[in-house]
């Protein structure tokens, strides 16, 4: 409805105050007689904690506090907890060892907190802490998944015995050793997901104010899901009762799963704001994010499957180590099973499918979810399988994954995930009409005469979004429900305010939410406001991640809007004296159907707070809160494809050209969900060809900063050329599906797979700098 | 960062004796590496002097076979120099191809030589093109200058007031930047003089920092075309290893951008 309702390219509501340097963040609030936090942090990848002094510290010039790790153990404040229980296949549950906020007796991993400073200045808080003395005992440590699970590697805690918090399994073992012995043909392959660091624009920060009198707190801190903050800082960490803490998340500038985690630096300042009885500011610098922010993937796999004589695919075995760094970080446990397996069948009929995960600890900063989590990594494994079957059996990659795509909907795969509707061969056809599929040999034939190996590669990703059903979620393990709300304010005069538990931190949510408003009551988006990121404004919501916001938040909104029409209905028939069943609502007017008899929306507001003359026993006011608890995950799958050149001499790769054909049901606002598959496409390239955290023996973090980790640049990326198919998501009230991550997950495996066909040796992992590529082809 | 005087001198003398005031001071011209390293709380001059206002030190000459490129001309100035791309195009070129345009306009040719980064630019032309660095005590030749990893014949308080670069017969630059820093991760700059000479020298390479490539020279004496290099081998003793390229790979990007720094200067 209109021109700013749903399916219009509305520009973003927000742009205004980003682009003109006016977005309101974390480093940005100041308060009266705020105080500096700068943490000491280890540069050991393992050591013990002998001793921290100090004395000469607390001469300096404005220093507050010197504040350890074991003062925080003394007040009790709890551990940093997973909030996600594993069972492993012998039934036992995972493994966990100890995460205090800072460490009191033993660090783990480089970057690790063993005590803070808080002092009047950032530079006196810094000047200070390089006078505190810590007196470390070097233990040997390690990095490597591989290297950790070996007899005799250094063990990181007694909890977990040879390092494992997990051997975990899903599917069925036997189907699948039948498939096997039954199979024409088996393509093996062993393969990484290299570890990525997530590099959010805006570091962490955060804001703790303790109020004596009240007892309160109130927290400015970078989340993306605010009310998850406060529960676990009051449920868990004793910081203080909910309704004594209030959570505030503003503007936050980039999120991809790195700000979901309550980390220590939050705690720490929280927990030193009423120690010191001061505000106190921590802002990360870059060289702590790439530290201490959470990182993502670091998988290694072997896989294998079977097909019969004609190339069906009968059977999938997949064994996974997965490196979940030193400590178990709050979703962490899920991202390599229930994340990560359960989307092994891809967009395949995979009779029998049987996955191992052995989760590993290692002197490194902690992984858990990123842009994807876990689902990147399936599909990576997967698509790299088909394109290395497709070599091996001698088919064309398109034929072999037609032949084998899921075509009848619902399906239940063997991997609990219940897919309710798509269509993978009209992804894979548009895709391929966007290349010119059918003429790339030929171009693949010039490109050869001018010295360059031209290669193709695809990509059909499926993945699980809306996350989630709470009870299916609950079943698996999950410590929490992940349905979402939403409040409808309409104000006295009929403007609009969405509160939404949702949190944006660059999705638009300021715009595409003011859109289903618009698409239902006819209004401008500019008479809506979204109110969010304020544990005191929003009452309760699960935040936003795993492309979840529009599928499950969204509906939340649908919901409690058609609470608030039918109320405003019932007000527009009494005053307009028609009947309720005969009114309809048009361009912002509650109108009577087939007459000119129409009231305006501000009218109905206003009866309904002025309340003079409401029909009999209706309260008074205009304002409906709702609660959407999703049945199932939606499931936003596509085809990627890329075209691109290596030169020989370098190893370098130049696109040529990246499409995209991908289906997310109903979009809501297209130019931002091409901003959104943009932004996933530069990271799945990026993981691809450029990113990759590197440790070495010793546990040290060589790329720690931009000199040595590849971001993607604009001019390392090509020029997309995206396309959408659509099936509605029959899941949700507004049929869509999520779009956050696709590209994240979608985009790797295509890039590799096309360099591996350009150079003719499919040995090749990611990043695929020009060194390896080089050496790829020359041996 | 921690605390610093900050000195913006108003003249080379008046540069050199605030120089000599300081306890521990250091000459700032760009700042495109110093800057940063402070800020990391890597570097704490008592005292920071900045060179990069001071009017006799910007500026570009070119006069008869010899440009000379003052030394707090920014890169971008050499880029754009209409002079600079006639008489050597090779070293506009190169000027271009610095960093970002940010690092373009504070950067210094100075700057860049007196830090002297195994993997800047400026080391390659310099050392290729036979060019001679002056400071306010010397003229140094090029052989002279470059002593290792940032390290330079510049004694303490030595100030590099300009280069000059004789004007060869062709040059060409050829640089594979390193996927992250963007720095040269090789970089092969190749010179024919006037007399006939093939001086050819590659930054990012070694272990040493900048270095002449004598194979190279060799082959391009006897025949000045890419092909010439085919049959090149360029050992990988001695050269850097690190995550974005092994000792291996440089020595091939040595012998490959060699052939397209062949290949630019025609």
């Amino acid at each position: 409805m209109g021109v700013e309702g749903i399916g219009a390219r509305v520009v973003r509501k927000e742009d205004r105050r980003f682009i003109t340097g006016q977005g309101r963040y974390v480093d940005d609030v100041k308060m009266v007689g705020m105080s500096y936090a700068h943490f000491i942090r280890s540069p050991h990848a393992h050591a013990k904690v002998k001793g921290i002094n100090s004395t000469e510290a607390m001469k300096m010039p404005g220093v507050i506090a010197v504040l350890t790790g074991q003062q925080i153990v003394d007040d009790k404040v709890g551990n940093l907890i997973c909030g996600w229980a594993i069972t492993s296949k012998d039934g036992s549950p995972m493994k966990m060892g100890a995460w205090p906020a800072m460490a009191p007796e033993t660090v783990r991993f480089v970057g690790q907190a063993v005590a803070v400073v808080i002092a009047e200045t950032k530079n006196q808080a810094k000047d200070a802490a390089e006078a505190v003395v810590v007196d470390y005992e070097e233990l040997p440590a390690v990095a490597d998944v591989r290297a950790a699970i070996k007899s005799g590697a250094p063990q990181l805690h007694p909890e977990a015995p040879g390092n494992i918090v997990y051997d975990w399994h899903i599917g069925d073992e036997a189907a699948v050793g039948d498939a096997f012995s039954k199979a024409a043909n088996v393509v093996t392959l062993e393969l990484t997901n290299n570890r990525l660091v997530p590099n959010a624009m805006e570091p962490r920060a955060a804001v703790a104010h303790y109020d004596q009198a009240e007892e309160h707190y109130t927290l400015y801190t970078t989340s993306q899901n605010p009310h998850v903050a406060r529960l676990v800082l009051s449920a868990f960490y004793n910081i203080a009762p909910e309704h004594k803490l209030r959570v505030i998340a503003p503007d936050v500038g980039g999120g991809f799963g790195s700000k979901i985690y309550i980390y220590p630096e939050e705690m720490v300042a929280l927990w030193a704001s009423k120690k010191v009885n001061r505000p106190v500011k921590w802002t990360g610098d870059r060289s702590e994010a790439f530290l201490t922010d959470a990182h993502g993937r670091d998988h290694v796999s072997k896989a294998e499957m079977a097909f019969d004589k004609d190339n069906k695919i009968l059977g999938l075995r997949v064994k996974t180590h997965a490196n979940f760094g030193a400590y178990m970080s709050l979703f962490s446990s899920a991202v390599p099973t229930y994340l990560y397996a359960t989307l092994l069948s891809g967009q395949y009929v995979i009779p029998a499918i049987y996955a191992e995960v052995i989760g590993v600890y290692t002197n490194t900063t902690p992984v858990d979810a990123y842009r994807g989590a876990g689902r990147p990594e399936a599909s990576y494994l997967l698509e790299r399988m088909m394109e290395t079957a497709a070599r091996q059996l001698k088919v064309d990659p398109t034929e072999l994954r037609k032949k084998n795509f899921i075509n009848q909907f619902p399906y239940q795969t063997p991997v609990i995930m219940a897919y309710d509707i798509g269509d993978f061969h009209a992804s894979i056809d548009a895709a391929m009409k966007a290349i010119d599929y059918a003429g790339f040999a030929a171009r693949k034939a010039k490109a050869k005469a001018d010295g360059k190996l031209r290669g193709i590669g695809v990509s059909c990703y499926i993945e699980a979004c809306g996350i989630a059903p709470s009870k299916a979620v609950g079943s698996l393990g999950a410590g929490v429900g992940l349905w979402e709300s939403a409040e409808i304010r309409v104000n006295p005069v009929g403007t609009i305010e969405v509160l939404p538990g949702s949190h944006s931190h660059g999705q638009g949510h300021e715009t595409t939410f003011c859109q289903i408003i618009a698409e239902r009551l006819g209004v401008p988006i500019s008479q809506v406001s979204i109110v969010h990121g304020d544990t005191d404004k929003v009452q309760f919501g699960m935040g936003t991640y795993g492309s979840r916001s529009i599928a499950v938040g969204g509906a939340a909104i649908v919901k409690a809007m058609e609470k608030v029409e039918a109320k405003a209905k019932k007000i527009a028939a009494h005053a307009l004296e028609a009947s309720e069943s005969d009114i309809v609502i048009e361009n912002g007017e509650f109108k009577v159907t087939g007459t000119d008899k129409a009231i305006a929306l501000p009218m109905v507001a206003l009866a309904a707070y002025t309340a003079h003359n409401l029909p009999d026993g209706m309260e008074p006011g205009l304002k409906e809160t709702a609660f959407y608890d999703p049945t199932n995950f939606t499931f936003p799958a596509g085809a990627y494809i890329c075209e691109l050149e290596v030169d020989p001499g370098t190893g370098k790769t130049s696109f040529v050209n990246f499409v995209a054909a991908d289906d997310f049901g109903r979009l809501i606002n297209p130019m931002i969900v091409e901003g959104q598959v943009h932004g996933g496409l530069a990271q799945g390239i990026g993981q691809a060809l450029l990113e990759g955290a590197v440790y070495d023996d010793t546990g040290q973090l060589v790329t720690a900063s931009f000199m040595d980790y590849t971001m993607p640049r604009a001019d390392d990326l090509p020029s997309f050329q995206l396309s959408h198919t659509t099936t509605l998501c029959p899941g949700n009230p507004l049929g869509v599906k999520g779009c956050g991550e696709a590209g994240a997950i979608g985009a790797s495996a295509a890039v590799i797979n096309a360099i591996t066909d350009a150079i003719g040796n499919n040995k090749l992992e990611m990043p695929a700098t020009p060194d390896r590529v080089w050496h790829a082809i020359h041996g | 960062m921690y605390e610093t005087n900050y000195h913006r001198a108003s003249s080379i003398d008046d540069a050199v004796a605030q120089f000599a005031k300081g306890t521990d001071s250091k000459f700032l011209s760009g700042g495109q590496t110093l800057l940063p390293v402070m800020k990391q709380r890597l570097a704490a001059p008592s005292d920071v002097i900045d060179v990069a206002k001071i009017k006799d030190m910007i500026g570009i000459d070119v006069s008869g076979d010899t440009v000379t490129i003052k030394a707090a001309t920014p890169h971008y100035d050499v880029a754009q120099s209409d002079a600079v791309k006639k008489a050597i195009p090779a070293l506009a070129s190169l000027a271009s191809e610095i960093g970002d345009p940010a690092v373009r306009y504070r950067g210094t040719i100075g700057g860049s030589l007196a830090n002297n980064d195994p993997a800047a630019d400026y080391p390659a032309a310099v050392l290729a093109l036979g060019a001679t660095i002056k400071t306010n005590k010397r003229s140094i030749a090029a052989e002279d200058f470059f002593k290792g990893l940032f390290s330079t014949a510049l004694e303490d308080g030595e100030i590099i007031t300009a280069v000059s670069f004789p004007v060869p017969a062709k040059a060409g630059y050829a640089k594979f930047p390193n996927p992250a820093s963007r720095f040269a991760l090789t970089g092969v700059f190749v010179a024919k003089t006037k007399a006939g000479d093939v001086r050819v020298a590659a930054t990012g390479a070694s272990q040493s920092g900048v270095m002449r490539v004598g194979p190279i020279e060799q082959a391009l004496k006897a025949n000045w075309a890419a092909s010439a290099l085919d049959s090149v081998t360029i050992a990988a003793s001695g050269l850097l290893a690190d995550i974005h390229g092994s000792a291996d790979y440089r020595a091939n990007l040595v012998k490959v951008m060699g052939q397209r720094a062949v290949t630019a200067a025609g």
